[in-house]
This record gives structure tokens, sequence and C-alpha cells, in this order.
């Protein structure tokens, strides 16, 4: 978009033309790269977004058209059929609303969790913070999934088995989160905490009024990713849940899949719908996303 | 006068260390759930894989015999080695396919980049499930676009699930085709980071695009060519749901990697002391790169 909208002001006057013709006048060798680059550019895009397409279209067919050759792209006789047989089959309203509920208070929980740690850990210096910070770098050497049975007997000593507190506990901790918190507070002056000091702010107030509004570009990009990783997550709420109306969209198409004769137009129409909702927030949020500072390891 | 202002100046350092309770305080909470969910499950891990412990009842400690089998048992090495193969396969396939991508995007000569950002971003957004699901309806055997594609040129159907290694290539092609949109932001940001004054010198000196990619941008972003290479594979060793939804591991058992074969022998049958053991396998993996990437880091910093 911002390569596109640059000439505009330029070619408002009587020249508009010849400021369009002069890059193509200048040289034909840029214009070559220029078409080669858009060219390529373009084909792999289309790669990359016709699976997409190819799904979200296929999901439009009625259940009988969808193996019947010729396959066309486009539905011949569009039909929300699929959709509303997934979304009144098996519970999947029920795992929706589950999902989302997990999804917000972990979200909201490792938002203001991880801009706590951060924020201890850019602004203060103690030995104690360089020790949990190298902890929470451990972390990332050991991810979830390395550590499946120790972690489920430890949830469930504790008593959250078949809860959604079992699900949301664990994944409130990510080195993610603390990392991008304490690379944003590293660039905040210390004279404004000092200032505020000096002015007889005391340490926790300092933090609440001018550092956590202070923030609120970092909290987005991190509740975004936080968001994503919870609804796409599979394998931990696998292990977690027992109780069927518990269960969360991902499990709930994984069951469709594993099914001895898979019903493909429910399937299809569950899988779009769970897409909907993490498609929606970025195209809203695109910005925090794509130009987040995400160097520094991103994973949950 | 002037030594209460030197007083204050020294002071700064000083007062620094003095604030404990609100770091503590801050910190509180992380510090619970780290050590609740990171370090007892890691201790008591350590623990159940020197025994024989089954999730319930009593358990013995039987010395390092669930090492001692994890390495006699095939199974376990088709997984490792499977896991492995998934690995070299998978990073250089994304490496290649995101670098290409980031470069078309930041290139100034490519029209509609932003818009095209957003298409190789949106696979990232799908949940390994939905990724498995979708690539399986592309090719599934008798009734995937894939083949039929193929079949109307002419072409046999392709046995793509129930051929082991055509199974694993479709996990490859749909791992590589979700993570290139994450990928491409990392390398997007370290194109942009190279000084433009080299591209202009090297155009000076008659340097053609190819030339300059190769002797400018590669070396420049060579620290994050690195940490994109060991993510990635930290990301390959760990993966699980994509399988499961594109084939169950399949055909038969031939694609279970190493976190279904901790998940099969650790809840499916109960082995939960031997599981543990493979789970430390695992991890002494997982240290083992991240490790390298310490290294090197410090290495790159250093220079």
């Amino acid at each position: 978009m911002t390569t596109t909208d640059i000439p505009r002001p330029v070619a408002k006057g009587p020249g508009r033309a010849a400021s369009k013709n002069r890059p193509r006048g200048a040289n034909t060798g840029g214009l070559r790269q220029a078409v080669s680059a858009t060219t390529l550019l373009w084909i792999m895009a289309c790669l990359y977004g016709f699976p997409v397409l190819w799904f979200v279209l296929s999901s439009f067919k009625p259940s009988s058209d969808l193996f019947s050759y010729p396959l066309t792209l486009v539905p011949h006789n569009p039909t929300l059929s699929g959709f509303k047989a997934a979304w009144d089959s098996a519970n999947f309203s029920q795992y929706f609303i589950n999902t989302a509920l997990v999804c917000v208070i972990t979200t909201i929980l490792t938002v203001g969790v991880s801009c706590c740690t951060g924020y201890a850990l850019a602004k203060y210096d103690n030995r104690w913070l360089k020790a949990f910070f190298l902890c929470i770098l451990a972390t990332t050497m050991l991810p979830g999934e390395v550590m499946l049975a120790p972690e489920f007997l430890v949830v469930r000593n504790l008593g959250l088995y078949n809860s959604f507190a079992g699900i949301i506990l664990p994944a409130v901790l990510t080195a993610t989160g603390c990392f991008m918190f304490r690379q944003f507070f590293l660039t905040v002056p210390d004279e404004l905490v000092e200032a505020a000091r000096i002015d007889g702010a005391r340490e926790l107030s300092i933090f609440l009024r001018i550092m956590v509004p202070l923030s609120r570009p970092i909290m987005l990009t991190l509740a975004i990713l936080s968001f994503q990783w919870r609804w796409n997550d599979y394998i931990w709420p696998l292990l977690m849940l027992n109780d069927p109306n518990k269960f969360t969209v991902q499990i709930g198409i994984q069951s469709i899949v594993g099914a001895q004769n898979i019903n493909w137009s429910v399937l299809l129409g569950a899988s779009v719908i769970s897409m909907i909702p993490l498609i929606v927030i970025f195209l809203v949020f695109q910005r925090y996303v794509m130009s987040a500072d995400i160097n520094a390891g991103l994973k949950d | 006068m002037t030594k209460s202002a030197s007083a204050v100046a020294a002071s700064p350092p000083r007062r620094r260390s003095k604030y404990t309770l609100a770091p503590l305080v801050l910190i509180a909470a992380n510090v619970v759930l780290f050590s609740l969910f990171f370090v007892w499950p890691a201790v008591i891990g350590l623990v159940y894989s020197f025994t024989n412990y089954t999730g319930v009842g009593a358990f013995q400690f039987i010395g390092l015999d669930n090492y001692h089998n994890l390495f006699g048992d095939s199974t376990f090495y088709d997984a490792l080695t499977r896991t492995l193969l998934y690995a070299v396969l998978f990073v250089p396939l994304n490496f290649a396919v995101s670098l290409l991508a980031a470069n078309l995007v930041v290139s100034k000569n490519a029209k509609g980049s932003s818009v095209a950002r957003v298409i190789f971003f949106i696979p990232w957004l799908l949940s390994p499930i939905v990724v498995g699901v979708l690539w399986r309806w592309m090719f599934g055997e008798n009734f995937g676009l894939v083949n039929y594609i193929i079949e109307k040129f002419g072409g046999d159907a392709v046995p793509w699930q129930s051929n082991a290694d055509l199974s694993l290539l479709v996990v490859v092609m749909a791992a590589a085709w979700t993570w290139t949109g994450f990928t491409m932001l990392l390398f997007i940001a370290a194109i942009k980071n190279v000084p433009v004054s080299y591209y202009e010198a090297a155009s000076l000196d008659g340097a053609g695009p190819w030339r300059q990619f190769f002797s400018i941008t590669l070396p420049s972003i060579a620290p994050t060519s690195f940490i994109v290479i060991l993510l990635n594979t930290i990301n390959a060793m760990k993966e699980y749901p994509v399988f499961v939804a594109l084939n169950n591991g399949g055909p038969g058992t031939s694609n279970n990697l190493l976190v279904q074969y901790i998940y099969d022998t650790g809840f499916k049958r109960g082995q939960i002391g031997y599981a543990s053991a493979a789970s430390f396998v695992l991890m002494l993996i997982l240290m083992a790169v991240a490790i390298v990437q310490l290294i090197v880091n410090r290495r790159v910093e250093n220079r």
C-alpha cells in the first residue's frame, strides 16, 4: 500500500503522465526488474493463497457436490448447510464458547503478568531479578511438549484436571511476553521514573499510572499473539479435558477428522468457522502484528 | 552545597538497588507460575524417568533401565529418525521460501507487496489442526484437488496418503507454507536494517540484483538467519498436531514423531516413567540446539 501511495501527491500537477512515465523511461532494465519482481511476488502469493481459497470455497458447496467431478473452484449452488451442520452438531457452539473463554482469560492474565515482570526486569536491578531472568530464559529451552507427562501429573495433583484453570494457568507464563515488555521498558528513559519518584510517587503507582499506559501497543501485540497461541492450542487441552462439554474447538475438529468416515461437509464448515476469529482480529490489528519487534525469539 | 550535590549525583546507582519490595511484588505471579509449572514438572519428570511409574499407585526406582530400554526400542528409533528427517527437510525449505518472500515483499520494484504480505501471513494464523485438514483436503488420494489435476493431465493418482515418504513430504510442504509468514517477518526486519548505501555503492560498481543479494543481503542478515534456523529446528522437533490431522501420523505408525511417541507411551499405554525418559532425550536434543544458539549469539555480539 505505502509504495503505491507515494507517487500520488507528486502526480497531482499537470505533469501527471510524465511523472508516471519517468521511471519507465529511465532505463528498461528497471522495468524488466519491476515486472519480474511483481510477477514472481504474485505467483508466490497465489500459490500461498490458493489452498485457503480452495478450502473456503469448498466449504460453501453442498455435501453432494463436494466429490462430484469435474471439481469446480466456485461452488455452483453455494449453501451454508455445512456451517449450519457443523455449528449444530457435536456441541460445536459449546466448544466455540469454551475456547473463546479460555483464550480471553489467558490473554488478559498473560498480558498483565508479562507487563509486571517485564517492567521489573527492565527498571530494577538486583541479583534475584537477574537470576529470575535466566530462569525465564530457561523456559524457552523446555517447551511444554517436552514435559507432557510430568506437567500433566502436576496439574492433576493441583486438582485442576478437567477444568479450564488447568489449561489457563500453565499457559500464562511466556518468555516471549516477558521479553517483549522488557525490551520495551528498556527504551523508556529512567529519568521518567526518577522524576516521578522525586515528585513522591510510590513505586507501584509509578508502574500503574505511567508505565502501563505507555506500553499499550506492546500489550495489544502480545494480546494478539497470546490469543492466537491459545486458540490454536491442541495437545494440552486434549490431555487436560475429559468432559466433552468442556472441549475446545481444535479438539472438536480433530474428533471429526479422527472418525472412521470423515464427514467432509461438517469438517470443512467447522474448520472455516474456527478460522474466522483469528483472521478478523488479524485484519483489524494488522499493523500491531506486522510491525512487532519479534526478534526476541517468538514462541509460546 | 557541593557536597550535597555530589551526594545526590552519587545516589541513583545506590538507590536503584534499594527497591526490593516493589520488583518482588511485580514478579511474584510469574515466580509462582514458574515454580509450579516449570520447576516442579522438571524435577518430578527427572525423578520419574528412573522409575516404572504408571501414573497411579506405587512405583519403584529401576535406575537407568528406562534409558537402557529406550535405546533398544526400535519404535523410539523410528520416531527419532523420522523427526530428524522431518527437521532436515522442513528447515531448509522454509528458510528458502521465507527468504524469497521477504526479498520480494521489501523489493521496491514489486507492486502490491502489502497485500501479498497479508496473504503470506494468513496461513500462520490457522491452527495446526486446520492446516492438517486443509492439506488433507487438497492431497486426498481419491478426492483431492491435486490428484484430480494430475489425472486430468494424464498422470496416475499419486499415493499421497498411503506412501509414508510422500505423506511426510506433504507435511513438510504444509509446515513450510504455515511458517513462511512468520519467518518472513523476521527476515523483513533484518533486511530493512541493512544500510541502503551498501546497495547504492554496489549498483554503482555494476553489481546486479543476484550479486547484491549474495554479497550484501545474505551476509548482513546472517544473525537472523541463524536464529531462524534454530527456532525452526526446535519447532520441527516438537511437531505433532499437523501430522495427526493430516494423516494420523500414518500410514500406520510410520510418521509418528517424538512428541506423538511420548504422548502414546505416556497416556495411551500409561508408562509415565518410560515416557519421561523419552522426554528427557528430546530435552537433551533441544538443549543442544539452544546451547549452539547461545554460543553463536555470543560470538556474533562480540564481533
